[in-house]
């Protein structure tokens, strides 16, 4: 009985909502951006736009995508703002972006922007991988700081370095995708054949392994930068290491889907999406924005980063991804606890 | 006599006498048919749907494709040759390599031995089939035009997989090592902690039923504690205490803790009170008689114990072993702790949905999951079904006699088993007050400021109480009123048996599974019910259903205990069945309907593995809270929201305590007069 009052009582709620809001036009926009950022993305945009109503829909990156997928025939979103690039070239295998170039979209570090003419996706920020070192437990068990990826394959690490498994972690993914883009596919096996011996164990999450170095459970945890700069500043005894090889990342990016209803508005939404303002606006969640010069300076964050990302080829990581994880597990999921 | 036994065979048989049904008949039949249909369509749909789920396969079809080749000038021939005989002549890829998963892809390039991105070779590519998918980068091809493309482009041609149905998933299952090694870790865990947990609940159970030792009341308080915590805070006391900055990392002597070892302790700690109560009922009756006999025949006290004690305890052990089993090899958020790189099969359904988004593998690992699972059940249904009366009318309820040498043996074997139990808890609640292990000792609050953290928040505490309340009051409701129309329904019994059949399902559905059911079930664009999809009624309908089986059981032992006679009385004085039902049936088996609720709520406090599945956003809980966060590493604030609810809980137990002697009073009179 409850149950169908309050099902009933936010019915009445939603008819009531859309009769107030029927002038304007309303899109709905698949996000995986954390939920606190969101009213502020809304509210930026409206300034310039109040005319265009956005409905969010908020989920983690795998369920978002997933979600997208598998309306595939039938699709909900108009906009997708603020979702993984690899997941967007996902999409795009699958037909569903519609190309558009936004106004302005050249200003942009192309790094950042789909390689076709007119781009399916554009990029808003980065998340870069980084190794976190916990100055005072490393100390304790006597290593020294690496300099290189192919630092950490020294023995003397052996069960002190943690990564996250990249069969449950987009980050874990990224660091592989790079290895293998940097040290050829051979090359990258071998050096993660290397890497495992000295492997603690293989986390779920992506954060997870810095917040370990951070608590000193495990002294060296590969994640990313911006996870190390923050358990910083919670004044963990963290250094934040660029590995000179270069590392890997992935961006955020934003997408049209094929098919909407309110193409006009969602078109309005994607040039907002690469303005100086909104560029601004990622600032205070990231670090790297895709608006060269934009990017204010953030505590602990270590130097050099931006030089140190690799020329992330997203067709490879996307084209493979089934197959390189495949073999990932196979190397090391399976003789993992023969240990 | 003999005369009568004869009339029927020489008597034309009559006509089938058939009551009319009354209004009542109707009523009540109606009303379990509508309560069976919420079952069908809360459980066998959804399990329907995941078993089919797990045929679905991908395949690359070669023979949808055709290509053309140019010779060195870029002129073609018009030769068109499909990719199955491509791959008949290269045989660049075998039978396995063509079974895919839904993000699967196949290069191209290995049909043309001489194949070089440099040479000035074209190539055409097509679909023959309207439909048919592959891609050059990432940019998708799904008409049957032909696509020319020169040699540097062509090595970026990549084919899509098909949908169809198979055995492919389970072939895939099967010949990767790393995933069905899992089967095996989670039999040997499930049996290592069934061992360890039913031999200290016996001797727990024992001390209290069998010696005179003081602090029973508080032994069984503190024995029933796990039952008021999510199985994963056991694990994350334990990274607290045995981690590599654990207070007492050097009594493991080096070993780790992040695997078997982590998952076997803190597994004996969240199903210890399960296999103590099934013992302590089974070790709570027992015939005087038997022992007073076993003494007059001069048999030792060692003898007594496994000729009498065990034999009248060995329903209840056996019980107990399954419903520790069953517990262990389907619980998933204590191994995703401290499970490190030991693979479980709930951890694995888990790492393939939500890591991987490959619903088919988290399909197939369901189906072998539910295997142990169900046959665990089966068995244990089989033993209780056994089980004959242990008192009789005749028995003489045995009593112990105080020995100060085994009661304090026992005193201390109790201690000990108390300090593991309130000692995990204690170290959860001082690891949440401490402000940055093992840096910072000193105490503050700050892991409480969840809305600092990811994973929801404050509002995921609350939401989970809300989950509780709704599941309590709708889950009781449903639950007592299925389980009095099935029992005081008359005839119709085909329907009463599919209807408990029905009932008893869910107790052998690990939580997962159902959860993974429900996506595939109501997350369906086609579904009707789509629409409940990512909000509380999903989470609601899950739970109640989820724990359907034993608050079923709980119903029908109360009503068991209320003879049929009433029905007969309130109809002959042609009173409808459902005021009877109101105003006499609720008020005596409220006891029984207030522990049902109790039950549901605490569970739906602690649940993570049936809505870790289903939860959106808004409706995040505090149980996937504690997982969220130790997932992304605030372990400290994972402890903290563990010990909410803990807390919670256990102000709803002195609750329930307090209502229901205020409300037994006032209904329960008639029972002691």
């Amino acid at each position: 009985m409850k149950k169908t009052k309050t099902l009933l009582a936010s019915v009445a709620a939603t008819v009531l909502l859309t009769a107030t809001v029927a002038a304007e036009t309303e899109l709905t926009v698949y996000t995986a951006v954390e939920a606190e950022d969101l009213k502020r993305y809304a509210e930026e945009f409206n300034k310039t736009n109040p005319d265009i109503k956005i409905n969010w829909v908020r989920d983690s990156t795998g369920i978002i995508t997933a979600k997208l997928l598998a309306e595939r025939d039938n699709p909900q979103a108009d906009l997708i703002w603020g979702l993984a690039a690899t997941s967007l070239l996902l999409l795009k295998s699958e037909g569903m972006l519609e190309p558009y170039a936004p106004a302005g979209v050249d200003k942009l570090d192309q790094k950042f922007v789909d390689g076709d003419n007119p781009p399916a996706w554009v990029g808003m920020d980065a998340w870069v991988a980084s190794v976190c070192y916990n100055t005072v437990e490393a100390e304790k068990a006597g290593l020294k700081p690496p300099a290189s990826w192919k630092d950490l394959t020294d023995p003397m690490y052996a069960g002190h370095v943690i990564m996250p498994n990249p069969n449950s972690s987009g980050t874990g993914f990224l660091d592989v995708s790079s290895w293998l883009q940097m040290f050829g596919e051979e090359g990258g096996w071998e050096y993660m054949d290397g890497l495992h011996d000295n492997i603690a164990r293989y986390t779920h999450s992506g954060s997870k392994p810095c917040k370990l170095a951070a608590a000193g459970e495990i002294p060296i945890g590969v994640s990313f930068a911006f996870r190390g700069a923050k358990s910083k500043a919670a004044g963990a005894p963290l250094e934040i290491i660029v590995p000179s090889e270069g590392v890997g990342w992935d961006m955020e990016a934003s997408a049209i889907v094929a098919g909407t209803a309110n193409l006009e508005a969602a078109q309005k939404v994607l040039d907002f999406s690469v303005t100086k303002e909104a560029n601004e606006m990622y600032n205070t969640g990231y670090a790297v924005v895709a608006y060269p010069g934009v990017a204010k300076p953030v505590e602990h964050f270590p130097a050099g980063l931006l030089e140190a990302m690799i020329e992330n080829d997203f067709e490879f990581a996307a084209n493979n991804r089934a197959a390189i994880l495949k073999e990932w597990q196979s190397r090391y999921d399976g003789k993992s606890e023969a240990k | 006599m003999s005369a009568l036994d004869t009339a029927p065979e020489t008597m034309p048989p009559g006509p089938e006498i058939k009551p009319k049904l009354s209004r009542d008949d109707i009523i009540m039949r109606g009303g379990m048919v509508v309560i069976a249909l919420y079952l069908v369509i809360s459980l066998a749909f959804p399990l329907w749907a995941m078993l089919s789920k797990s045929f679905s396969t991908y395949k690359f079809n070669l023979s949808q494709y055709e290509f053309q080749v140019s010779d060195d000038a870029g002129v073609f021939d018009g030769t068109i040759l499909t990719g199955t005989q491509l791959n008949d002549q290269t045989q660049a890829y075998g039978q396995s390599d063509l079974s895919a998963s839904s993000d699967s892809r196949l290069g191209v390039t290995k049909f043309f031995p001489d194949f070089s991105f440099r040479s000035p070779v074209m190539y055409k590519i097509r679909n023959m089939v309207e439909g048919g998918r592959f891609l050059v980068g990432s940019t998708l091809h799904d008409t049957t035009d032909w696509t020319e493309l020169d040699s540097n482009t062509f090595r970026r041609v990549q084919l899509r997989p098909v949908k169809s149905t198979g055995m492919e998933n389970f072939v895939n299952y099967f010949s990767t090592p790393a995933l069905f090694n899992s089967i095996k870790n989670s039999l040997v865990i499930a049996l290592i902690s069934t061992v360890i947990t039913v031999s200290l609940a016996f001797w727990f159970a024992y001390a209290l039923n069998r010696s005179c030792m003081r602090f029973k009341g508080a032994f069984r308080l503190i024995a029933m504690m796990p039952i008021l915590v999510p199985s994963l805070l056991p694990g994350i006391a334990l990274v607290y205490l045995f981690g590599n900055q654990g207070m007492l990392k050097e009594l493991l002597f080096g070993a780790s803790i992040y695997g078997p070892i982590g998952i076997v302790i803190g597994s004996v700690f969240f199903t210890f009170p399960h296999a103590f109560i099934i013992i302590s009922t089974a070790l709570a009756i027992s015939d005087s008689r038997l022992y007073e006999a076993a003494t007059s025949l001069r048999s030792t006290p060692w003898r007594t114990f496994w000729t009498v004690t065990i034999p009248g305890a060995r329903y209840g052990l056996i019980s107990a072993a399954f419903v520790v089993f069953n517990l262990v090899i389907t619980d998933f958020g204590l191994p995703k702790v401290i499970g490190g790189q030991f693979n479980v099969l709930a951890v694995d359904i888990y790492k393939q949905v939500i890591g991987q988004q490959n619903f088919e593998m988290g399909a197939v690992v369901s189906v072998v999951l539910v295997v142990p699972a169900i046959f665990a059940f089966a068995i244990d249904r089989l033993v209780q079904s056994k089980q004959v009366a242990q008192l009789s009318a005749r028995s003489v309820p045995y009593a112990p006699s105080p020995d100060p040498k085994t009661d304090r043996f026992f005193l201390i074997y109790s201690s000990l088993v108390a300090l593991f139990i309130v000692g995990l808890l204690a170290v959860c609640q001082f690891a949440a007050l401490v402000k940055f292990w093992p840096y910072d000792l000193s105490l503050s609050l700050n892991n409480y400021q969840f809305d600092k953290m990811d994973g929801g928040g404050w509002a995921s505490y609350f939401n989970s109480i809300e989950l509780g309340l709704l599941t309590a009051v709708i889950g009781t409701s449903v639950v007592f009123f299925g389980a009095y129309l099935v029992e005081k329904t008359n005839g119709f019994r085909t329907g009463r048996a599919l209807f408990q059949m029905f009932a008893m399902l869910p107790m052998a559905i690990p939580g997962m599974v159902l959860g993974l059911a429900y996506i595939f079930f109501f997350n369906n664009p086609d579904n009707p019910l789509n629409f409940i999809y990512g909000t509380m009624a999903i989470l609601v309908i899950c739970t109640v259903t989820h724990f359907y089986t034993v608050s079923h059981l709980t119903a029908v032992t109360a009503l068991k205990q209320m003879d049929r006679e009433f029905e007969s009385v309130s109809a002959s004085l042609k009173q409808p069945t459902l005021k009877l039902f109101g105003r006499v049936t609720v008020p005596v088996c409220l006891p029984a309907i207030l522990d049902i609720s109790i039950y549901l709520f605490v569970n739906a406090m602690t649940t993570v593995s049936a809505v870790v599945f289903l939860y959106s956003p808004k409706t995040s809980l505090a149980s996937i809270a504690v997982l969220n966060m130790d997932d992304a590493g605030d372990i400290a604030p994972a402890a903290a929201m563990g010990m909410m609810i803990f807390y919670t809980n256990a102000l709803a137990r002195i609750i329930h305590l307090i209502a229901s002697k205020g409300i037994l009073r006032k209904t329960q009179a008639w029972r002691t007069r």
